[in-house]
């Protein structure tokens, strides 16, 4: 009875089923994540009233208006909730088309983003596409580095007891200085060897990238169990088949999940090795010279494209991910 | 006079463990011929498991000699003497059924058509033709556990060495499996040991039965069998099967009363 093959009745079952349950999941699914980003832009909206409120009601004084207090040395100590609720008709119209916002409203940062992409020559200075590009090549290049020789040394540290002891310690403790206070060490020392341009960005980002890479891999690689290592054993396998015929697939569901923390990781590592170069180009100066110039809707369409990187970088290898291990018969 | 496949003589195991030492083994004595059918019954502990691990070269004996096919069974391992099954079928499951089976061959670096051809035979000696390209999960555990024995025999070695491989499954697929082992044995004459803690797998599949009690492990009883090759399922009613039964069940009595 139990000698049936499970496959040939379930397989069929299967497939229709998920489908059909993927189909039922998203339909349920797609209402409670609209309601959470109505909630989002509705707070953001609702927090651009007191936080813009000192201009809103500065730009209603000077169009003749009366509002309260009536001086503008008076009203400079008062809180946005405060002047909002005393001025609510000038803060309210006035809250969501500033030029120079203290929060920009999502439509404003919309705008932006749509004007600085779509808008733009890709070649331009001002087009988000040609900034993006520049920070995703050194974080792509930043990423392989990071992933290398994280997973080199996670191959070291799985099969030597030295290095285990020796590096992974390091590896921990360089994670916890502030990349923000090596990034400038690491662009000046490189340039002092004569290495600039793609390259200090790259290494700001493999610094940041390789370490989920070491713990998941180290994970991963240890994660068979002794009998399917004493199988190997059995027949005579070397280190190197070990490695090759059972760690290494073992360990790829550990490795994807690492390589999504790193990829973001070395987006953020890109962009902040843009920040002490003098911001030239990238989504790390638009930042810098979006806050040199109080232009916060730059700043915010250069946060947000740089979250929306980030997410397309995570899904194109949640989707590698997915074809691999769907291959590999991983996924059911 | 035949082959001696396996020669042990006052084997002594023990583990050195938090609590001081354990002896896992003590005194073994045993003499395993070509094409023998050797079962190894007694309670957990008993040490029957550490027995096939120390043939098989994954523990060193402490004390004695051991000799598998005419050497040191570290060398015997080398030299991919035999084929091991563990008690659960631990398939690799990014592997399809046809890629477990090829991956001691792999190891081996066997050419393409010698493995392809290998699979193939193996696959049809434990009655799974059709599942080459399946994936374990597919399977139902007991043909998962003939998978496993397939990729044992792949490279045909002359010895198998199975430790409790039908443990997990339920008794009606347990027989039937008990069954086919008992005809693959007849057409290959492979030389099997067999860890069981259950009488009647051990009686039904066995020409030797090794009685081993615990605390220190040791071989309290070996009887012989006198039952036929050829066994049918219901020889188990008949009275010659019942009293080897009888016996094995004394011998594990008096090994647990003298523990």
């Amino acid at each position: 009875m139990s000698e049936t093959p499970l496959s040939a009745p379930q397989a069929g079952i299967g497939r229709s089923g998920r489908a059909a349950f993927w189909l039922r999941n998203s339909a349920g699914t797609l209402f409670p994540v609209a309601t959470v980003i109505a909630a989002i832009l509705a707070l953001w909206y609702l927090a651009c009233i007191p936080m813009n409120a000192q201009q809103s009601v500065l730009e209603a004084e000077r169009a003749g208006a009366i509002v309260s207090p009536e001086t503008a040395a008076d009203r400079r100590d008062l809180g946005g909730i405060v002047l909002g609720l005393r001025n609510p008709g000038p803060a309210v119209t006035g809250a969501f088309a500033q030029d120079r916002p203290r929060l920009p409203a999502p439509h404003q940062v919309a705008a932006e983003l749509w004007g600085s992409t779509v808008g733009q020559k890709i070649t331009s200075p001002r087009s988000l596409i040609y900034h993006g590009w520049v920070t995703l090549s050194a974080t792509l290049l930043g990423f392989a580095i990071g992933t290398a020789l994280g997973i080199l040394l996670a191959v070291g540290i799985v099969h030597s007891r030295v290095m285990d002891m020796s590096v992974m310690p390091w590896a921990i403790v360089s994670q916890t200085v502030p990349i923000i206070a090596i990034a400038p060490m690491i662009i000046v020392v490189l340039y002092s060897i004569g290495v600039q341009g793609i390259v200090p960005k790259a290494v700001i980002s493999a610094y940041l990238s390789f370490f989920p890479v070491v713990v998941g891999m180290v994970t991963g690689l240890r994660s068979p169990d002794a009998m399917q290592l004493d199988l190997l054993r059995t027949y005579g396998a070397s280190e190197e088949q070990t490695l090759r015929k059972l760690r290494v697939p073992a360990s790829l569901p550990y490795l994807f999940a690492s390589l999504k923390i790193g990829v973001a990781a070395s987006l953020v590592g890109a962009i902040v090795g843009e920040l002490p170069t003098g911001a030239v180009s990238g989504l790390g100066a638009r930042l810098l010279a979006g806050s040199y110039y109080g232009q916060t809707v730059q700043i915010w369409s250069a946060l947000f494209a740089a979250a929306i990187l980030a997410a397309m970088l995570v899904a194109l290898i949640s989707l590698i991910e997915r074809l691999s291990l769907s291959r590999m018969g991983l996924s059911r | 006079m035949s082959e001696m496949i396996v020669s042990a003589r006052g084997l002594d195991l023990t583990f050195e463990t938090n609590d001081g030492p354990v002896q896992a083994l003590k005194d073994v004595s045993l003499d395993v011929e070509k094409g023998e059918f050797v079962s190894f019954i007694g309670p957990s502990g008993c040490g029957k498991t550490t027995f096939l691990r120390c043939v098989a070269g994954l523990e060193q004996p402490t004390g004695g000699t051991l000799a598998v096919n005419g050497m040191s069974a570290d060398a015997a391992r080398r030299a991919r003497a035999y084929g091991y099954v563990f008690q659960a079928a631990g398939l690799y499951p990014w592997r399809t059924i046809g890629g477990n089976v090829r991956l001691p061959l792999e190891i081996m670096r066997l050419s393409e058509e010698e493995k392809a051809r290998r699979v193939r035979e193996t696959l049809a000696l434990v009655d799974l033709e059709g599942f080459e390209k399946k994936f374990p999960w597919q399977l139902s555990g007991g043909m998962q556990q003939r998978a496993s024995i397939a990729r044992a025999l792949s490279f045909d070695a002359e010895l198998l060495l199975m430790d409790e491989p039908f443990g997990a499954l339920d008794e009606i697929v347990r027989d039937r499996l008990n069954e086919e082992l008992l005809a693959l044995w007849a057409r290959t004459g492979k030389t099997m040991l067999f860890v069981t803690h259950s009488i009647p797998e051990a009686v039904y599949l066995s020409t030797k039965i090794v009685v081993m009690s615990p605390r220190p492990g040791r071989i309290s009883d070996v009887i012989e069998s006198p039952l036929p090759r050829e066994r049918p399922l219901d020889i188990r009613d008949t009275p010659e099967f019942i009293e080897i039964a009888h016996r094995v069940r004394e011998g594990l009595r008096a090994g647990m009363a003298a523990a």
